[in-house]
């Protein structure tokens, strides 16, 4: 039983992995950026998260009303700005960018909230759970899966039932001819970051509602989210929710085996995967 | 006679320090058809993503409508009705045949061509238009690569090297719709290394040579020998095959 426990809770954790991976499979899928401040932007998501529940007294579900379209325009923003400059045949100068990134977002985040550790306080929905044969499984977590795969599903969707979609993968394929189209990749690349972020601020509202978060977490994050991203196979967006979901449940067995093992097992199992299968357990045919 | 679609004064084209293309001139008369022929390397390619905004030149270099494009993006000078059919085709691997058809059509402008009346030129896509477009012969992705640029009902129509890599019956197929597409309403580049395609379905002719115009006349008048010369420079004893 505890080891079905472990099973079970290991996959629900999965789906919050796959929320901070989707965002970066986004990106590296329509521009082959690997955005090394994706989890600093999930922390600063949970710290924007936190102060729109404080300063306007709403349920931090609620707040994501505000914080989705808010982190949308960060990254449309931050794309056009800074992000698209970087783009080009040299892979070092956007990951040096958005490694500096991480380290400023860091910085701003220790002046503006401190080193404290924070929550965001979902009242009763925290401890609620169901009880199914005698497995107790918590709403939040069933909540947090459920998101998981209605926005893998809705990104699906829109990459490959959308007009969006058809432009995403047009620049993906090829950004010159894409233009030819009358797609402008700069736009084409700020819309990817805005869909990514939104997908941020989804996660970081999860994130903050289970555990607590200070500025410094982020890394970690990054690592979770790049290990479901990898396991799962570049490109692939169901691939990414099962990548969730194996390093999830890595993590809980080996949590399970001794307290001390969960992130270990992670990063076991990731190493494991990919020295069998270098490209990932699902890749794209045509990547 | 009306003012010409496209003109092209003293064009410069550079790759970083490598300068391609030496103070061209060229005229594309208003629903004209003019052939661009010239030896591999000659800079054709470079002149047609000159025009297409591929790449960026001194903005009163190429004059569209009697407006300077030169400096323009692509996408912006594909949103003024500039089309091309790449040399190699391009299609884009991760869409379907059909969505190939519709991306370039996405600007939305008005004119004849439709999915519908891409489909009745080439009824074959409309069976393989699901398929990726990787998955058809060669001639069939041409004629998605040039359905894709005609889905943007453009004013003028670039074509690069289409015939190039293709078995001679497709060629002649290509070459048997060409002139009637064209004559819904458009005017044509045609960049191709069969000189007598390139002068059947042309009125006029430029032959490019090392980056700079070695030749240009009336497709019906001009010679195999002036464009013998013109091909390889200084008179010589090449035969065109
Ligand atoms: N991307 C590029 N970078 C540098 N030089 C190039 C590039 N593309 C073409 N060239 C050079 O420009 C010249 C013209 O090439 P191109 O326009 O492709 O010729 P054509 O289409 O007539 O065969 C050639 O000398 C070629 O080597
Ligand atoms: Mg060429």
């Amino acid at each position: 039983m505890d080891w079905l426990n472990a099973i079970v809770q290991g996959t629900l954790l999965g789906g919050l992995y796959a929320l901070f991976a989707a965002g970066l499979s986004i990106i590296f899928g329509v521009m082959r950026l690997v955005n090394i401040a994706h989890g600093d932007l999930i922390v600063l998501a949970a710290y924007l998260g936190l102060t729109i529940t404080m300063l306007l007294g709403i349920h931090p579900l609620v707040a994501l009303l505000v914080l989705v379209p808010v982190m949308a325009l960060i990254g449309y923003g931050l794309q056009r700005l800074i992000l698209n400059r970087t783009l080009g045949e040299d892979i070092l100068p956007p990951l040096l960018v958005t490694f500096g990134l991480s380290v400023i977002i860091q910085n701003a985040l220790l002046e503006v909230y401190t080193a404290d550790p924070q929550k965001l306080q979902a009242g009763a929905l925290e401890i609620a759970s169901l009880n199914i044969g005698g497995l107790a499984i918590g709403y939040l977590p069933l909540l947090m899966f459920v998101t998981a795969v209605i926005v893998i599903a809705g990104l699906q969707f829109i990459f490959y039932r959308t007009a969006l979609g058809r432009a995403f993968r047009a620049v993906s394929d090829n950004q010159d001819i894409a233009q030819l189209m009358g797609l402008n990749r700069r736009h084409i690349f700020a819309v990817a970051m805005a869909l990514s972020l939104a997908v941020v601020a989804i996660a970081a509202i999860f994130l903050g509602t289970r555990t607590s978060f200070d500025p410094a977490v982020g890394g970690g994050r990054l690592i979770f989210g790049f290990e479901a991203v990898i396991i799962g196979g570049l490109g692939n967006l169901w691939g990414t929710l099962a990548g969730g979901i194996i390093l999830g449940v890595a993590q809980a067995i080996g949590a399970q085996l001794h307290p001390g093992w969960q992130i270990l097992a992670g990063h076991i199992v990731f190493l494991a995967i990919l020295a069998v299968r270098p490209r990932g357990l699902f890749p794209r045919m045509d990547g | 006679m009306a003012d010409p679609v496209l003109q092209i004064r003293s064009l410069d084209a550079f790759y970083g320090d490598f300068q391609a293309l030496f103070s061209l001139d060229l005229e594309v008369a208003s629903d004209g058809v003019i052939a661009i022929i010239g030896a591999n390397g000659a800079g054709k390619s470079t002149l047609m993503r000159s025009i297409s905004g591929m790449l960026q030149n001194r903005p009163d270099s190429i004059l569209y409508q009697g407006e300077p494009i030169g400096g323009l993006r692509a996408d912006q000078v594909a949103g003024k009705g500039i089309a091309l059919v790449p040399e190699g085709r391009q299609l884009f691997p991760s869409l379907s045949v059909e969505e190939n058809l519709i991306i370039g059509g996405r600007m939305r402008r008005p004119g004849p061509w439709s999915l519908a009346a891409i489909y009745d030129l080439f009824p074959i896509l409309q069976e393989r238009r699901h398929q990726a477009s990787t998955s058809l012969s060669g001639g069939q992705q041409q004629m998605v690569a040039i359905g894709r640029a005609l889905m943007a009902n453009p004013s003028l129509l670039m074509f690069d090297e289409i015939s190039l890599g293709l078995a001679p019956v497709i060629i002649r197929q290509i070459y048997e719709v060409l002139p009637k597409i064209i004559a819904t309403g458009m005017s044509a580049i045609i960049v191709e290394q069969d000189i007598s395609k390139a002068l059947e379905v042309s009125s006029h002719v430029y032959c490019l040579q090392e980056g700079r115009v070695s030749l240009s006349g009336q497709s019906d008048t001009i010679t195999r020998e002036q464009i013998s010369e013109a091909y390889f420079g200084a008179r010589s004893d090449h035969g065109l095959a």
